[in-house]
């Protein structure tokens, strides 16, 4: 588990963007500082950003807000991403929002087995802000986001 | 005897005719021939016809010895034999009466005791009438009548008178019989004797006329009516030879003549060869009778021929037995052992030589010798006396050990002595073989036996040990092994996680610095750009650092997968080629490539191969001031291996360093300030991914002439 090198979080403040009409990313991270910085940028590039610190706070976000796509860490306290994202599959409501996997962990087992829980795609830390929104780029266009949830 | 009835019936009818009595008698008498019969009737008739109450007959014996009674009257019945008196006795008063001519009256109690008994017994005399006897004879008998009446004594007289010559002459005919019944049984006893003979026996007179012959020779020389034609020629032939053979030879001497006689046998016809033993002598009647007797000489010429051949056959079983006997002479003194046979009381019947060494003094030998042998004489002895008193299996052997010492040295000689009975076939001891054996040497191979043993052991106790130790040792170092084994194991989880834990922090680094760089935060002054550049190149190199540490703990964990596919090697050189650009636009080096054409598809994991590469490239690159750097691929179809070879014009290795620039964290030049940048891990792990591989990374070098790192692998790699 990593420590918290900063004591804040803004995991439960509300999602930040400039329009309701733009994509909505649920970054969830346990680590602050990475998960400010993947906020500010995909915020600076236009996407709407909502943040969790753990698995149990990313079902909150997820089921409240509908994200259109998660950065899901794996690591994480309370729940682990690989939970929290077999839960997120087996809800109604949430199973169609595509998952990225975010780990450090380099080692084989690691997409594996986040490919197990439903993690549609996997993305290996050291990754680079624009790199990480390349990759959320390329899932939107292949998940479209419901226009329900637009409206 | 029984009373004619006849004669009884006309004497009781006649009644008083004194006449007619007498001459009854006498015909009765005339046909009586047993004398017995005589002497009761004449006592019955005068009992009848003159009042006698008791009386005797007695008669004189064959060769005059006895007066014996013949007949009795008036007394009780018994036998008349034991009244008898000896003529010799003159002085008796029967033999007396019988002397004389005249009747003599006898009182029974001058008789002597053996007669006074019934009838004569009492006071009453007795009237002794002598037999009369025929002219020139004794009286043959005596007739004893009582009461002594007028009648009695003339009817008594009557009958002695014309008894008197038939007693003798039937005393004389009981004589005559008895001679010929005797000479009788006596020829059949001779004819039985000569029958007996078992050869042919035959008294003939001088012309050779058969007079007898025994069963033998009436076998040869006698035919009868039953015989068969053959059978009676062979008995007429062997006649005539036997009477030619006893002619002109009989009157030569008194003496017998011997020679030879040749006949047949009438049963088969088979020659008989006998020796004729004649003699002449005069027969019964003076006349020359000639005696021959034949011996079987074929049987006894077959019994000398036997007797020759049971004697040379005793002469060749003496000569083996000689010979037997020289042979286990021979024997005996040729065991180098000492052999002893001894008769049943222990003493020594046979020795050997070498037993002679030990238990015989040598002439003029020592003093000591002699003790010596009489020592060894003694231990010998009480030895057999143990085999002696022993009783139980009669056949085992008996064993025991025996100090002996040899006489004339006085070396002590331990031997060990077999003895075994002798028995006769009836199972009687005969004597005792005993063989002693030399046990020096037996002794000192026991002696070394048990040193080696001793060694042996402690050899095997030591072995014991030693392998005690190496168990000892073997568990220790499995134990070092797994320990050390589960150190590598948590120095790779070890790895794996701080490569994780630096990434992290690692991940914003990079992150912010790219964001800055970008002017997400605004512009950026020149120097603060230059910086932020400086931070990102060292922060990317930090991360290559961890990615090399987290791939040698991969490899090292076996957590690095394989991942085979096809593709095309000039691709992968083009891809290389592309990424190593923009180094070298840095620098004033040339790239040159070099691909064999047509070269087939690799099947390998083509990540790890351009990993492989990838580095060497950049080795090359970094290592070479000035010139070039080439790669070239070549396929070798007979291996089926595909070589990528990396050349460059830089610094070259010296060969003392050529192996050790594999190794983890070195590089050629080892200095802490050394002047090209890298972990230098990057060959270490190319090294390990090209085994992966199947593969190996070999070097050409030398210091100021380049290197060139060749790459070898399989072009297929077998999953």
């Amino acid at each position: 588990m990593s420590p918290r090198s900063r004591g804040r979080t803004d995991a439960a403040s509300p999602p930040t963007g400039a329009r309701s009409a733009e994509p909505l990313v649920l970054l969830v991270d346990d680590y602050a500082d990475n998960r400010e910085m993947y906020a500010l940028y995909l915020t600076h590039i236009g996407f709407r950003v909502a943040e969790a610190a753990n698995g149990e706070e990313a079902l909150a976000k997820a089921f409240e807000h509908r994200p259109d796509v998660i950065v899901m860490d794996l690591s994480l306290p309370v729940m682990d991403g690989w939970e929290a994202t077999r839960r997120l599959k087996r809800d109604q409501r949430t199973r169609a929002i595509p998952v990225i996997a975010l780990t450090s962990h380099a080692l084989e087992g690691f997409s594996q087995g986040a490919r197990e829980a439903g993690c549609d795609a996997f993305v290996t830390k050291p990754c680079l802000p624009e790199q990480l929104a390349a990759e959320i780029r390329k899932m939107l266009s292949t998940h479209p986001t419901p226009a329900s949830r637009r409206s | 005897m029984s009373r004619p009835v006849a004669l009884r019936l006309p004497i009781g009818a006649a009644g008083g005719s004194v006449t007619e009595a007498r001459l009854a008698l006498a015909e009765f008498l005339i046909g009586c021939d047993s004398l017995a019969e005589c002497a009761q009737w004449s006592l019955d008739w005068l009992a009848e016809h003159a009042g006698l109450r008791r009386g005797l007959f007695f008669v004189v014996d064959r060769d005059r010895s006895r007066l014996t009674a013949a007949a009795s009257y008036g007394g009780v019945p018994g036998s008349l034999s034991r009244l008898s008196v000896d003529l010799g006795q003159t002085e008796h008063a029967l033999v007396a009466a019988l002397q004389r001519r005249t009747p003599t009256e006898v009182s029974p109690a001058t008789l002597g005791g053996r007669l006074r008994r019934s009838p004569l017994s009492g006071q009453a005399p007795f009237l002794a009438w002598p037999l009369r006897a025929p002219a020139g004879q004794e009286s043959p008998g005596l007739l004893l009548v009582n009461p002594v009446t007028p009648e009695v004594s003339r009817e008594a007289g009557w009958l002695a008178e014309i008894l008197g010559p038939k007693i003798a002459r039937q005393l004389t005919l009981q004589a005559l019989d008895a001679t010929r019944r005797r000479l009788e049984s006596e020829l059949a006893l001779v004819q039985a004797m000569i029958n007996t003979v078992p050869d042919p026996i035959l008294l003939t007179d001088v012309e050779g006329r058969l007079v007898m012959a025994n069963a033998r020779a009436e076998a040869l020389f006698v035919a009868t009516e039953q015989d068969s034609e053959g059978r009676r020629r062979a008995i007429a032939l062997n006649n005539m030879l036997f009477s030619a053979a006893l002619t002109g030879r009989v009157f030569q001497g008194a003496e017998a003549l011997r020679r030879e006689l040749l006949l047949v046998d009438p049963s088969d016809g088979s020659d008989l060869i006998f020796e004729l033993i004649s003699t002449v002598t005069h027969g019964p009647g003076g006349d020359l009778v000639i005696v021959a007797v034949l011996r079987n000489v074929m049987d006894l010429r077959n019994a000398v021929e036997e007797i020759e051949e049971n004697y040379r056959r005793l002469g060749a079983v003496e000569a083996d037995v000689r010979a037997e006997r020289d042979r286990l002479d021979l024997v005996i003194d040729s065991v180098a052992d000492p052999i002893l046979v001894t008769d049943p009381n222990g003493a020594i019947v046979l020795m050997n030589v070498p037993a002679e060494r030990l238990f015989t003094v040598p002439p003029d030998a020592p003093g000591e010798v002699q003790v010596r042998v009489q020592a060894n004489d003694a231990h010998f002895s009480s030895f057999l006396a143990n085999v002696l008193t022993f009783t139980g299996d009669r056949s085992s052997r008996h064993v025991g050990r025996i100090g002996l010492v040899e006489p004339v040295s006085g070396r002590p000689l331990p031997v060990e002595a077999v003895a075994g009975k002798v028995l006769s076939q009836q199972g009687a001891l005969i004597g005792i073989v005993t063989i002693l054996h030399d046990q020096t040497e037996a002794l000192e191979r026991e002696r070394l036996y048990a040193e080696l043993k001793q060694a042996s052991e402690l050899l095997e106790e030591r072995v014991r040990q030693a392998t005690a130790e190496l168990v000892r040792q073997n568990e220790l170092l499995r134990r070092q092994a797994l320990q050390l084994e589960q150190a590598s194991a948590l120095k790779s989880q070890f790895l794996a996680n701080m490569s994780h834990e630096f990434r992290t922090p690692l991940n914003a680094i990079l992150g912010y610095t790219s964001m800055l760089l970008q002017g997400v935060a605004g512009e950026l002054p020149p120097a603060a750009r230059r910086h932020l550049g400086r931070v990102d190149s060292s922060a990317r190199h930090l991360l290559a650092l961890i990615n090399d540490i987290l791939d040698i703990s991969r490899i090292e964990a076996g957590k690095m997968p394989v991942h085979v596919a096809k593709f095309p090697v000039a691709d992968l050189v083009t891809e290389l080629l592309a990424e190593v650009e923009p180094l070298v636009a840095r620098t004033s080096l040339t790239l040159h490539r070099q691909v064999a054409p047509d070269l087939p598809p690799m099947e390998s994991d083509r990540a790890k191969v351009k990993q492989i590469v990838l580095n060497l490239l950049t080795n090359a690159v970094k290592f070479t001031p000035q010139g070039s750097v080439t790669i070239r691929v070549t396929y070798d179809d007979e291996t089926d291996r595909i070589r990528l070879a990396v050349s460059d014009t830089g610094i070259g290795i010296s060969p003392e360093d050529q192996q050790r620039i594999f190794d983890d964290f070195t590089q050629a030049d080892a200095s802490p300030t050394r002047a090209y940048g890298g972990a230098g891990l990057g060959l270490s792990i190319s090294r390990r991914l090209a085994a992966m591989l199947g593969g190996e990374i070999t070097l050409e070098s030398a210091p100021g002439r380049g290197s060139t790192f060749t790459l070898s692998l399989p072009r297929v790699l077998a999953r």
